[in-house]
């Protein structure tokens, strides 16, 4: 009984806090703007299934690609696993299901779940040793530093622990059910369980009865405590992306990547300063007009859902030119700027209410001109992220403020502006000369 | 040669079957005006009718976006829109990736709206048709070739196969660099990256580019795009292998081969 007042109280403070952060994310990520991202649901269904639960750009490296999926499936499908043992801590009942399917329906799938239990450890294990021996090239660069490389870690580990208190907690079960008259045990009088990856660890040690409990017990205990301690970090990691990478591929932008927002509010005064009888076709002005995005809140809702669901896992980085040519920008960073910054204003909000200013902005504080001024935008980043995120969009909006809000444009620029103004060129020509070359 | 300017035809009453959207460098760079005139010259061997707006075509305004500068983008697009709607132009094959995104993608939001080609699906086309014929001792055969896919071309829109397909005519060996397609490493130009100088880093862009294709051994790089172009020149001249690498744009390949 004690048990289950313990249990339930623990699983109540574990879901309490999630849902609270959960919240706080969702709040977080609608402080951006506007953007309608529902068009053509099928395509968008397709996308998540496509991207997100099948992990299509993944194979890209397929030995990677299969053992990141071992790490997914095998935690999601464990899952099942955690319903029984949820069910048991507030029932009291031991592996309640057993009985319900029977020894031998039973004994197979808890041995599917361990062998996946095993490819976790294996998946997790080759992933530690290319962040730590191996040292792939993007793990190692300047943003992964401190946290980041830690949180990767410490999430592997994590699940290596969980695994392995999993895979012990039924090798004493298994070595129970050979001595099925114990009393705290009787759900095993139906047979011998078998599950067949744990079964034969603990035989040899020929623990007493006493010390088993004692052992399936703390497993038991450390391993759902485990989870609702997971459960609690994920919203505060890069491993959030195991949920958030649904969403963010079923919002995914649908549009020919090469194709960019239109600004309406440019677009009016453009046209209105040509044709000013064509003002019934744009909508009014808002109140305070801003070119692009200089903080968080002004980019759309969706690249903050990006810049949550981001993995961090920098493929976006290795394949950006101005990266790999030692220049200061990586999409990786800007994504994780953009995350940090807008946690920070979360925090702002909850402290300080909403009309709280900080006086700092994504533009400058976290996301340097120099690195916004490196991008070619090439679009290699969107095209390799596992998750449909475009680090690009943000660097547009930025670059938009900066150039609009800020005047802060590079001497050559300024030029090439000015001949595009003047000569409808970037470069000093005259327009006259455009057909020159027919007559050569 | 045989061009002629939209607004001559306009006056004469004639409408041309395409509009030949020559682009900034196809316009006024030299090496990239004997790209435009390839093109020019395969469309009039082919008999397509096509006119180039001359003097009243404008900057796509593709460098201004992407650098931030929306109030220019706009001015350009709107300039360009009332123009080609003026001359109730449908059909648009321009030899610049740039332009070719920027009118298919951009302006049909700003009430532009075209059936618009890019020059190597057009040139794959023509070449299905039969209408591209290689003369005989065009072939490439035994030569290797490599083809650099243009950002704005490939990620940006998709189009990986015409080009190649259009070098399969002629019937080179075709290799490819350590990046290429959906991979494909940039250039260095795009985002108005063309029109300033490199942040600080270790290496320029097209210099890692060049080095890419030095190591496939090809002798020919092939490239669909004028700002690619001007970077591989410039890539290619910085590693010491301009007499080991020639670089041409399809059209050029094409108009040197076809009889
Ligand atoms: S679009 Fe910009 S940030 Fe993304 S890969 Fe290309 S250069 Fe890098
Ligand atoms: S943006 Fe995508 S590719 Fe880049 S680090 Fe995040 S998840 Fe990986």
């Amino acid at each position: 009984m004690i048990q289950q007042i313990l249990f339930v109280f623990l699983a109540a403070v574990a879901i309490y806090f999630f849902t609270k952060k959960v919240m706080s994310i969702r709040r977080n990520i609608l402080l951006g703007k506007d953007e309608k991202l529902n068009d053509n649901p099928n395509l968008r269904w397709k996308n998540m299934m496509l991207f997100a639960l099948g992990q299509k750009k993944m194979f890209k490296n397929s030995l990677v690609a299969v053992l990141h999926f071992f790490v997914y499936a095998g935690f999601i499908i464990i899952n099942i696993e955690i319903l029984e043992i949820f069910l048991d801590g507030i029932l009291g009942t031991h592996r309640l299901f057993l009985p319900i399917l029977g020894t031998r329906l039973y004994s197979i799938l808890i041995s599917c779940f361990e062998i996946l239990a095993v490819l976790v450890i294996v998946g997790c294990a080759v992933f530690l040793t290319r962040r730590n021996i191996t040292k792939v090239n993007r793990f190692t660069k300047p943003e992964l530093k401190g946290f980041p490389f830690r949180d990767a870690n410490i999430i592997l580990i994590t699940e290596i622990v969980l695994m392995t208190l999993f895979l012990t907690m039924n090798a004493c079960d298994f070595i129970f059910s050979l001595d099925y008259k114990l009393d705290n045990y009787q759900h095993f009088d139906g047979g011998v369980v078998s599950f067949y990856v744990a079964s034969f660890v603990l035989l040899p040690f020929k623990f007493n009865n006493e010390t088993l409990e004692v052992i399936e017990r703390t497993c038991w205990w450390f391993h759902i405590a485990g989870i609702f301690a997971f459960l609690n970090y994920l919203p505060y990691s890069k491993h959030l992306h195991i949920i958030l990478a649904f969403p963010n591929s079923f919002f995914a932008r649908l549009n020919p990547v090469g194709q960019m927002e239109n600004m309406v509010s440019i677009q009016k005064e453009v046209v209105l300063s040509f044709q000013p009888e064509r003002a019934s076709e744009f909508p009014a002005d808002e109140a305070s007009m801003k070119f692009g995005a200089k903080d968080v809140k002004d980019l759309s809702w969706k690249s903050l859902m990006d810049a949550y669901s981001c993995s961090e896992c920098g493929r976006c980085t290795a394949a950006c030119p101005a990266n790999q040519t030692g220049k200061k920008l990586s999409p990786r960073k800007i994504m994780m700027d953009t995350r940090d910054r807008l946690e920070e204003v979360g925090n702002n909000i909850d402290k300080h209410g909403m009309d709280f200013t900080d006086n700092k902005t994504l533009l400058g504080d976290y996301v340097s001109v120099e690195e916004l001024r490196a991008c070619t935008t090439c679009n290699a980043c969107v095209e390799q992220c596992p998750i449909l995120i475009s680090p690009l969009n943000i660097i547009l909006e930025l670059r938009r403020s900066l150039v609009m809000e800020d005047s802060n444009v590079p001497n050559e620029w300024a030029m090439m502006f000015g001949n595009m103004e003047n000569n409808q060129a970037p470069w000093k020509f005259s327009n006259e000369d455009r057909a020159n070359w027919i007559k050569s | 040669m045989g061009v002629k300017i939209m607004s001559e035809m306009f006056a004469a009453g004639e409408s041309p079957e395409i509009l030949f959207w020559v682009g900034c460098a196809g316009s006024f760079d030299q090496r990239v005006q004997r790209i435009t005139k390839s093109f020019a010259e395969i469309l009039n061997k082919v008999g397509v009718s096509f006119a180039i707006l001359g003097s009243e075509e404008a900057c796509t305004g593709d460098p201004a976006r992407r650098a931030g500068n929306e109030f220019v983008f706009q001015m350009l697009a709107y300039q360009n829109i009332q123009t080609l709607n003026n001359y109730n132009i449908k059909k648009i094959v321009t030899t610049c990736p740039h332009c070719f995104n920027t009118l298919k993608n951009e302006y049909s939001a700003l009430g532009g709206n075209y059936e618009v080609s890019h020059h190597s699906t057009f040139l794959q086309e023509l070449i299905d048709a039969g209408k591209i014929k290689i003369k005989e001792g065009g072939s490439m055969k035994g030569k290797k070739i490599t083809f650099h896919d243009s950002c704005y071309l490939g990620r940006a829109n998709n189009i990986y196969e015409a080009p190649r397909k259009v070098l399969e005519a002629l019937d080179a060996d075709l290799v490819e660099m350590k990046s290429c397609r959906s991979n494909g490493l940039c250039c260095g130009a795009g985002g108005a990256q063309m029109f300033k100088e490199d942040e600080p880093g270790d290496k320029r862009i097209n210099v890692a580019r060049a080095e890419e294709a030095i190591a496939t051994g090809a002798s020919t790089v092939a490239a669909a795009c004028p700002f690619c172009m001007i970077m591989w020149e410039d890539g290619v001249k910085q590693k010491n292998a301009e007499a080991q690498i020639e670089l041409k744009d399809i059209a050029e390949l094409i108009a040197e081969r076809m009889s």
